[in-house]
């Protein structure tokens, strides 16, 4: 069994966001970095889980520069058994998809795997670039997958429920909580990945069709209006002739 | 001219489609141009998207259509979008939409934006919409600079808006791939509205004790017409089921009001409800992290807080 995980690197979920003063770039200072949660705790350890149970290679892949190689390294520990990073600014979803997809084309790959979304970008789109790059079928928000032979079942998140899905032959998959439980990684992890094999490859050329001009932060709450406990009457009202929302 | 994918649930358009619709029309209107809204399968009534300011409403059948699979999807959308020269092409942003724009961003070599919140800005020749990024706590401004534009729009953005009448719908033919995915089952809640649809939520965490306390919430809700939601570690501990989670890592909801009960606000459950337009938050300690993010609050016990809400809200209805 031959894998593909697609991580990123995202702000850690407790960071205060805050831009530039004149709101063109993501001020990164004072930031801790880590892998996408979506990419590490549940497609990473998703695919390491099925090549421990069977038998196979976990690849990773990311696009960005060499203070990348972190995360990737935490990657490795987790249990991926190598790493490629495409040495590029990963501006636009559609050009770190085509850079996945390049790499991926001539490896025959069972699985691709990403997270359900970047919790940075929110886009949900890399995965989906990825599979119609690489003209394979795509299946987002997997909760469970399970792999028999050439055939995959899969159950994935839906508005209101849940969509059990067969699926024969290679293909991309995004995961979504419940697929895999998160792993820490241990020393001998750590250790081990520092030996494994890791290779930096240039880009291929693609343009940035879409890409963030400017950031602004949402308006500041005003400040919590409080109502007595004892006048739930007062907070009816307010909802209704104030907020206007009932 | 502007394609809008309206997608139906067994045959049935959400509210989604008719904001994508609403969307499609204001943004060919800022273009000087037209909106077709695009059907694929067996739908009932496509003819009602010209309320919508659909100009013109198509319907592509086939069998291939009958469940969902993005590959075959995006082929017909893909083939709609060349044949009938569209140079936007939007979508809703959900399960079934996010889906489709990448591929369609591959297909279509075009750039695209996931989750709009704003008409774009079409000043000078550009094409400029904004989205909420880092989990809500950002609005970023994106550039499309392809000759075809991609955009899935946001739930809960744009008010919809009854402006035309309804259409007739006409026949489109595209060549549909084989798909190389069966749905086995589909397994959706009945009788509620799910929660990245719902317009009011009710949602409580630890504060409550135990699973065993949840029907003051359910109560409420249900006086309020609200879908209900829990925080992580209420999920966590199997209180509550999985899809009910909103958060970080769980859905991420946009309602009019959401309302917190005994839930403290870690930031990556805020990181999911923070572009609630209007949040009531009531937890019983005053320096619970939540009640900087809401707009109201009341401190105290939620044991009896609630059902005092809940029956000011039946003397609010029956009024």
């Amino acid at each position: 069994m031959k894998l593909l995980v697609c991580i990123s690197k995202t702000p850690d979920t407790t960071s205060k966001i805050s831009f530039t003063p004149d709101g063109s770039k993501f001020n990164d200072a004072g930031i801790a970095f880590i892998m996408n949660p979506y990419d590490e705790w549940y497609a990473l350890v998703r695919a390491c889980e099925l090549v421990e149970k069977n038998v196979g290679t976990v690849t990773l892949i990311n696009v960005g520069g060499a203070d990348n190689d972190q995360i990737i390294r935490k990657g490795l520990a987790i249990g991926a058994t190598d790493a490629v990073r495409v040495d590029a600014e990963p501006k636009s979803a559609l050009f770190i998809a085509k850079q996945i997809a390049e790499h991926a084309k001539s490896q025959n790959y069972d699985l691709i795997f990403c997270g359900k979304e970047s919790i940075d970008y929110n886009g949900s789109e890399v995965g989906a670039m990825v599979a119609e790059f690489l003209d394979l079928p795509f299946v987002s928000y997997a909760s469970k997958l399970e792999v028999n032979g050439g055939t995959s079942t899969v159950e994935r998140d839906i508005e209101g429920g849940v969509e059990t899905l067969e699926v024969s032959g290679p293909f991309v998959v995004s995961a979504a909580k419940g697929l895999a439980e998160q792993r820490i990684p241990n020393m001998m992890g750590i250790m081990k990945a520092k030996s494994k094999p890791f290779t930096v490859v240039a880009p291929v050329a693609f343009p940035d069709l879409a890409v963030p001009v400017s950031y602004t932060l949402p308006k500041e709450k005003t400040g919590v209006k409080l109502v007595s406990p004892d006048n739930m009457e007062e907070l009816v009202r307010l909802l209704h002739e104030e907020a206007k929302v009932i | 001219m502007v394609l809008v994918f309206a997608e139906a649930i067994k045959g049935q358009f959400k509210k989604a489609a008719f904001e994508a619709v609403t969307y499609g029309a204001q943004t060919a209107q800022l273009l000087g141009s037209q909106c077709v809204a695009l059907t694929l399968g067996d739908v009932q009534n496509a003819g009602q998207l010209g309320v919508y300011g659909a100009n013109k409403v198509l319907n592509i059948n086939g069998a291939a259509f009958e469940n969902f699979d993005s590959q075959v999807f995006a082929s017909a959308i893909a083939q709609a979008t060349e044949k009938l020269g569209a140079t936007v092409v939007v979508l809703s942003h959900t399960s079934t939409g996010k889906s489709l724009l990448g591929r369609l961003a591959a297909r279509l070599n075009a750039g695209s934006v996931a989750g709009a919140k704003s008409l774009p800005d079409v000043s000078g020749g550009g094409f400029k919409v904004t989205k909420g990024v880092y989990s809500g706590k950002a609005i970023a401004t994106y550039e499309i600079s392809s000759p075809i534009k991609l955009i899935s729009l946001a739930g809960n953005e744009i008010p919809l808006k009854a402006t035309g009448n309804e259409v007739a719908v006409e026949t489109l033919e595209v060549s549909a791939p084989a798909s190389k995915v069966k749905v086995l089952s589909v397994k959706r809640q009945e009788g509620i509205v799910p929660l990245p649809e719902a317009t009011t939520v009710v949602s409580a965490g630890r504060g409550m004790k135990g699973p065993e306390n949840w029907g003051i919430v359910e109560d409420l809700a249900k006086v309020m017409g609200a879908t209900t939601a829990c925080s992580r570690p209420v999920a966590d501990a199997d209180w509550r089921p999985h899809h009910e989670h909103v958060g970080q890592t769980g859905v991420a909801i946009r309602p009019n009001l959401y309302i917190a009960i005994g839930i403290s606000g870690a930031i990556q459950h805020l990181a999911g409800v923070n572009q609630s337009k209007v949040i009531v938050v009531i937890n019983k300690d005053p320096e619970a992290p939540f009640f900087k993010a809401a707009d109201y609050g009341v401190v105290g016990d939620l044991f009896e807080v609630v059902p005092k809400l809940t029956a000011a809200m039946e003397k609010f209805k029956a009024a």
